[in-house]
Formats: C-alpha cells, sequence, structure tokens
C-alpha cells in the first residue's frame, strides 16, 4: 500500500505540473459532472480524460489496476439503475419484476458513465501527483496553515504502518486464542478488540512522531521551505485543459439538448 | 531571516546543561518522575545515563529537548533546569532528540526531504538547507559510503532499522544542534545496526564537538564514545525533610563502572563482561558447547518430532487482488526444511530482512505458506488435523505458543490476572498452573496491575506467562530478549531451559548468541534476500 504512494519510475509530463493546478482542473470537471446527469457530457468528459491518460503516465493496465473497483462500482451503478429506473419509450428487456426500456438504458448508460467520469479524474491526479509535493503546494501556494498540512503528511504515512500493524496484531491475537472463528457476536467482539489494539498502538505512535516533529523545531509560526512549490508555463496548459474538457461537456451537452441540472425534474 | 543559524558557516557551538534541584511531576501523577537533580554538563561533554526504570532518564532528555509537557495541563515543575543558561523551551533548534522506535523517528516520504525537515522549521534559507542535506548524509554513512548510497528521493518506508537511525541523526545534524540527544537509540536494532548508529554518532561528534547525552542499556556499545557515565536513582519526593538525591554516581566510565559494578548488575544494567548466570541445561538436550545429530536437517537426538516443514515458502503478504487476476506473494525465503523436537531448542538467526520471524509465524500456524507445508506430528495436533494454520485458535494455543516481539500486541484484558486467566478459562482448564507462572515470573505483587502500564521487562514476563498459562508443547519466540535488561534475560533464559529439560520445544528468532548458548539445540540460519533457502544446519547455537 505504501509502494502505492511513491511516484518513483513515473516520469510522465503531468508529474511536473504544479498539484495546486493539476487539483484545480480535476474540481472543475468534477463540478460540471456533478451538475448533470446525462450521456452527453460524462461521454465527452471520459473521452478528454482517456485522452490525458498518457501524459500521467497512465495505461489502461495501470488504472485496472488501481481503480477497479470505482470502475466496478459505476458499472454496477449503471446496471441498477438501468433495471430500477421508471420505463420510459421501447421495452428491450423484460424478466418478471425487472425491465429494461429504452429511457432506463439510457438513464442506467448515463449514470455509468457520468461515475467513470468523475472516478478518472481523481485517479489521474493521485497517479501523477506525490502527496509531499502536494502538501507543499497547498501549504506554500494555497496558503493552508502549515502545521495543519504538515500534520496530515505525515499522519498520512503512519496510515501506511497502520496496515501491517493491523495484521501483526490480529496474529498477536489469534496466539493469545482470539481468534475469527465462532459465531457472528464473537467475530464482532474479536474485530473490536483488534480495533482496540490498533488503536493503543496508533495513539502511541503518533504522540512518538508528535515529539520527534517538535524536537525538530516543528510548531514555530514561520518557517522556510526546502522544495518551492512553483508554477510554470506547463499549469496553464493544465488549467486550460481542465477548462475545456468541462466547457466541451456542458456544451456538447447544451448543443444535444441532454443537459438538465441534476435537481431539476426528469423530463420525460 | 530572525534565525541565529542563518548566514553562519557550519560551525556548532557546544551546549553546557545546568540543573539545579530540578524536578517534574508528569499531569495526572502524584510522584514526581524526577527529583531534586543537581547535575552540571560542559560544553562537548559525552554522558552516557544509567539508572534502574524509574529513575526517570527519558524525563530529562525530553525537558533537555524542550518537548516536555503541554501548556495548560497540570505538570509541575521545581527548581532549574537550563541549556546554556537559558530554558530549552526558548530555544528550538538548540538540542536534536533521537528516540527508540525507529518508525516513529522518520517524518516523510522521501529520504532528503525528511532531513531538511528540522531545517526548515529553524528558517535556514534554501541553499544552505541542501547543503546541510547533503553534508549530514554524507556523514551518517547513507551517502557516498560504503553503508549505503541513496538517492534524496529514496522512500524512507524502505530503509532498514539502521538506516532509519542514521536518517534520524541526519536530520538532527542538519539542524547544528549543540546538544545531542539519544534516547535507546539501539534499543531495537539488530547487533548490525547498533554498531551502525554508534559508529555514525561517534563520527558525527567528532565532528561537530557536540555535547551528547546518551541514555541506554548496553553499557559496553557506548562506554568507549562516552567520558562520563552518570547514573541516576528513582526520587523520592516524600515530604520527610532529608530526600536521596537524584544522582548516584557520576565520574569518568572505568571509575563509575568500577565503584558501582554490583549495584548496576543487581539493577539490570549490562556492564561490560558481564554475562548474568543462568541455569544450565540438564536434560537430553544439548548443553551448550555440545554438537546435535549428524547430517543436516536429521539432528534428532530422542526428542519426539513434533513439528516438521517441508519445501517451506514463506510470505508476509497475501496474494494481491488485481482486477480479477490474483498474484501470490514473492516469498522471502523457499525451500526451508526444519524440524522440531520435543525438549530442543531450535533457533534461528540471520540478518535483518532474511524472513526469520516470517518463517517462525508461519510455522506457529499465524501466516499460510506460499507454498510447502507446516506438518504437525500426531502427538502434537492431537485430532486437530495436521496443519497448524488450519486450527482454530483454541486449538492453537494448547498446542502451538507464541510470544511477540512487541508484548502490547498480545495484551488482551485490562488486568494482568485476567490476561494470564484468559487462555485457560477459554480452553476450561489449566488455571492451577496460573499462580505457579505468577509467582515463577514475579509477576505476583501485580495482578490488580493494568497491563499496558508495567515496564518493559515486567511486560516481556507477562507476555511469556500468558502464552504458557495455555500449556504448549511447542513455544515460538521472536526476538524474546531485544531491549531487555540484564535481570530479565536471565530469568527468561533460566526459565525456558527449564521449560526444555521439562520436555517443552523451545523455537527462538534471536540475534542474541548468548542466549542461543544458554538453551543449545540446533542453529538454523537464513540468508536474506532468496538466495535458494536455508537449510537446518547441525551443531551448537
Amino acid at each position: 500500500m505504501r509502494e502505492a504512494l511513491t511516484l518513483r519510475g513515473n516520469n510522465a509530463l503531468l508529474t511536473r505540473a504544479n498539484p495546486l493546478a493539476k487539483f484545480v482542473s480535476v474540481f472543475l470537471i468534477t463540478l460540471v459532472l456533478a451538475l448533470s446527469i446525462d450521456l452527453v457530457s460524462a461521454s465527452t468528459a471520459l473521452v478528454g480524460e482517456l485522452a490525458l491518460f498518457p501524459l500521467a503516465g497512465l495505461t489502461v493496465r495501470l488504472l485496472w489496476q488501481r481503480g477497479w473497483p470505482l470502475i466496478i462500482a459505476a458499472v454496477l451503478g449503471g446496471w441498477s439503475t438501468a433495471i430500477l429506473s421508471a420505463d420510459s419509450g421501447r421495452i428491450l428487456l423484460d424478466v418478471g419484476i425487472w425491465s429494461i426500456s429504452e429511457g432506463s438504458l439510457q438513464l442506467g448508460v448515463g449514470f455509468m458513465l457520468r461515475g467513470l467520469a468523475i472516478a478518472l479524474p481523481a485517479i489521474l491526479l493521485m497517479s501523477c501527483t506525490d502527496p509531499t509535493d502536494l502538501a507543499d503546494a497547498l501549504a506554500q501556494k494555497a496558503k493552508l496553515p502549515h502545521r495543519f498540512v504538515l500534520g496530515t503528511l505525515a499522519a498520512l504515512r503512519l496510515v501506511g504502518l497502520m496496515a501491517e500493524e493491523w495484521q501483526t496484531i490480529g496474529m498477536a491475537r489469534r496466539a493469545r486464542g482470539v481468534g475469527s472463528h465462532g459465531s457472528p457476536l464473537q467475530r464482532f467482539k474479536a474485530m473490536l478488540g483488534q480495533s482496540f489494539g490498533l488503536l493503543v498502538q496508533a495513539i502511541r505512535r503518533a504522540s512518538r512522531l508528535a515529539v520527534t516533529m517538535e524536537a525538530r523545531g516543528f510548531g514555530g509560526g514561520r518557517r522556510t521551505w526546502a522544495r518551492e512549490s512553483t508554477y510554470s508555463r506547463l499549469d496553464v496548459w493544465v488549467l486550460v485543459g481542465g477548462l475545456v474538457i468541462a466547457a466541451a461537456a456542458v456544451l456538447a451537452a447544451q448543443w444535444a439538448g441532454t443537459w438538465h441540472f441534476v435537481w431539476l425534474k426528469q423530463p420525460n | 531571516m530572525p534565525s541565529p543559524d542563518s548566514g553562519t558557516p557550519a560551525v556548532v557551538r557546544p551546549a553546557a546543561i545546568s540543573a539545579q534541584g530540578w524536578g517534574w511531576r508528569h499531569a495526572g501523577r502524584t510522584t514526581q518522575a524526577v527529583h531534586a537533580l543537581d547535575l552540571d554538563i560542559r560544553s562537548g561533554e559525552r554522558v552516557l545515563l544509567l539508572g534502574p526504570s524509574g529513575a526517570g532518564k527519558s524525563t530529562l532528555l525530553h525537558a533537555l529537548a524542550g518537548v516536555l509537557g503541554e501548556e495548560g495541563d497540570d505538570a509541575d515543575e521545581t527548581g532549574s533546569l537550563l541549556v546554556d543558561g537559558v530554558s530549552p523551551k526558548a530555544q528550538r533548534g538548540r538540542a536534536g532528540l533521537m528516540q527508540q522506535d525507529p518508525e516513529t523517528q522518520v517524518v516523510l516520504s522521501r529520504l532528503g526531504d525528511d532531513v531538511a525537515f528540522g531545517a526548515e522549521n529553524l528558517c535556514v534559507p534554501r541553499e544552505e538547507i541542501w547543503k546541510r542535506v547533503h553534508e549530514a548524509l554524507d556523514d551518517v554513512g547513507l551517502r557516498n559510503s560504503a553503508s549505503g548510497n541513496f538517492a534524496l528521493d529514496h522512500p524512507t518506508s524502505a530503509l532498514s532499522g539502521g538506516q532509519k537511525q542514521r536518517l534520524a541523526l541526519a536530520g538532527i545534524l542538519a539542524m547544528r544542534p549543540g546538544l545531542i540527544l539519544l534516547d535507546e537509540p539501539t534499543a531495537n536494532l539488530d547487533p548490525a545496526g547498533v554498531l551502525e548508529v554508534r559508529d555514525a554518532v561517534g563520527r558525527c561528534l567528532d565532528k561537530t564537538g557536540a555535547t551528547l547525552v546518551v541514555v541506554e542499556h548496553r553499557v559496553s556499545v557506548w562506554k568507549d564514545l562516552v567520558d562520563r557515565i552518570v547514573v541516576l536513582q528513582p526520587g523520592s519526593s516524600s515530604s520527610a525533610g532529608g530526600s536521596t538525591p537524584a544522582v548516584l554516581l557520576d565520574g569518568d566510565p572505568d571509575t563509575v563502572l568500577a565503584q558501582a559494578r554490583d549495584m548496576l548488575t543487581a539493577a539490570g544494567v549490562w556492564v561490560p563482561g558481564y554475562v548474568p548466570a543462568t541455569r544450565p541445561r540438564s536434560g537430553t538436550g544439548s548443553g551448550s558447547g555440545a554438537a546435535v545429530g549428524s547430517g543436516a536437517g536429521s539432528s534428532r537426538n530422542g526428542g519426539e518430532l513434533l513439528l516438521a516443514t517441508q519445501e517451506l515458502a514463506v510470505s508476509r503478504e497475501r496474494s494481491r487482488r488485481r482486477g480479477f487476476k490474483t498474484i501470490p506473494p514473492l516469498p522471502v525465503q523457499a525451500g526451508l526444511h526444519a524440524e522440531v523436537l520435543a525438549g530442543q531448542a531450535l533457533t534461528i538467526t540471520g540478518p535483518n530482512g532474511a524472513g526469520k520471524s516470517t518463517f517462525a509465524l508461519t510455522l506457529a500456524g499465524l501466516l499460510a505458506p506460499v507454498s510447502g507445508t507446516v506438518t504437525a506430528a500426531v502427538g502434537l495436533s492431537d485430532g486437530a488435523g495436521t496443519d497448524p494454520f488450519k486450527w482454530k485458535a483454541q486449538q492453537l494455543i494448547s498446542r502451538i505458543g507464541t510470544v511477540f516481539q512487541e508484548p502490547e500486541h498480545q495484551f488482551v484484558t485490562g488486568r494482568v490476572l485476567d490476561e494470564l486467566m484468559f487462555g485457560p478459562k477459554h480452553l476450561g482448564h489449566g488455571e492451577e498452573r496460573v499462580d505457579e507462572l505468577l509467582e515463577r515470573l514475579r509477576l505476583g505483587h501485580l495482578v490488580d496491575a493494568n497491563p499496558y502500564t508495567l515496564s518493559g521487562g515486567e511486560k516481556r514476563r507477562l507476555s511469556v506467562a500468558t502464552v504458557l498459562a495455555a500449556h504448549p508443547r511447542v513455544l515460538v519466540l521472536d526476538e524474546p530478549t531485544f531491549g531487555q535488561d540484564a535481570n530479565t534475560w536471565a530469568e527468561l533464559a533460566s526459565f525456558l531451559s527449564e521449560l526444555l529439560d521439562a520436555g517443552t520445544s523451545v523455537v527462538s528468532v534471536t540475534h542474541d548468541q548468548e542466549f542461543s548458548s544458554v538453551l543449545g539445540g540446533t542453529e538454523m540460519r537464513l540468508e536474506p534476500a532468496f538466495q535458494g533457502g536455508a537449510r537446518q544446519e547441525a551443531g551448537a547455537a
């Protein structure tokens, strides 16, 4: 899990862009897609995002490896929308209580594509952005308080450690006779105990880490930055790219007449 | 820049320490952790702090580092403790502190960033920071050195324990502190790591001339590096007038060690050249020095075969899902053959990262083998099937007991007595043995205490006792002597030798040669990084 967070070996163009610019672009695209459920805007954005993949050093295989739970969730969401939403138009499939009509199929596919189009930018962002660089940009460029940003960053490192600790505590407790066998209630109690053990260790680790950081002078009002977070011409292109994809999605949907805000009633 | 450091050349001004009647009571405690301490340390001196646990050594280091107490908590300070005549809290970066747990000495995920962290906080200008980062990494031997040459973006999570501690030292050096404080810096490291860190500290002190205060049980590691030993004793803050002074002994290392040898050994300090007396093995198992068996893997010497591995490959990781595919983990060791015999010790040795613990945990039925088998003989399995990993937890504990390196991982209740009764209660038998264990491992006076509040040695003894309360025929221990004082060490070694003579089989993962020679039996040495596996070698451990 901790390896998944490092970017070593990824030399793609977008790794050199400022994380804040990437963040803003992703936010723009996501915002637009969140506003409307329709096939056209979602698929336009999706095509634009897929075109960016090589620039972030992502391949379809890598995307599947990292994002398969999101992808499967989007497909399942689309499927259930298609079979459960109110029918309209020609009935395509009718199996007892489930039926798929032209209208519900369209809605389902739109739902799925929208899910994908919203999930992809996040995967894209994380696969070409180092958490440390993101923290630098948030503190230096977005002027968020550095105590908060760096504290969160250091805590993020501990999360990976905690995953290993969870496994160790699980084994240690099995060696005491607390097993993952038995009734659901017993299992639940065993889980609760293991969580408590993890909590104790997490608090110990966190307080030792806090001492380490304080002993290194952390917590003062001012500090310098060894890594300067800078903008370059690339970041203009990243913002333009985000704007173009977002605008293209809106305009295409307007042109096709499919755009409608999520909070408006569905037209029939 | 308002920093005292900015722009100045790489000169370190060693710090002087002065404590006068200094005392500290932690928030929520009734007695003082340190009481009436009078101590002067001149600039550039190198001091080893000794004393039994509870003497307030860590508290003193934390105070000197300026990280003791929060504003507004009800902790209590008496007297004065000054660094260069000023309160430590008022001068960030004057002292650098290294603690025991390597994992929490690393702050950031890339090597260079982590070293820069302290200097950044002290407002050192950027160009100067990177100059210091390079220099500090050179000094601790993590760059351009035989003991390490890492890129600045090397992931810190991929470093060994000794490397992490040297990284922490580099981060401290980059702040250019006049005072270096080490709180048991090598207690969690293997012997190679201990020397790595000790030598790096020595080189850096020679170069900077900074003052050193180090707390450590193993005197022999630091004796030649320090020029003064101070022995502290627990303060008595009784208001009945004449309180005992916090400093018991103070002087040059040889004098103090000669004067106080008996007192120090009685307090469990590892004085150089002292191996605590232990109970010798008497049974059929080999005493130290006697060779066991003949051919590799066939050292059956009378003891009944309890557990055996065949072509075993081990890994801590589970199979990973990648989309629809399931990928088995890459084993850290493969082709392992071993036999565990009743009344015999099996010692697993080898450098860090060789997969010793992983092998032991697989042997103990806690990890699933990647390939190959772990087979329990009928005498051990007693109707539970041959694969220990498939046993239910309660079947496991009455057959194979495992003591983890970190005792706290195994605590399941909030009271020492409940902790000991836990196994027997669930098994429905063996409660009568608890009293014997309480007495034998000197836990009788602690029955009502919370396990988490015990000292390191007490926690270790408790974790061994709780596992033995279920009466397993095989006992597996992961680094049981790590960070233990000499008294706990001797008790543990004697107790295990008794168990062996009584027919229990003891499998231990250890770097501790003295310990394995007390237990005798067979040594199995694992080499790192999957080099075709290791065989069980016959011979005295």
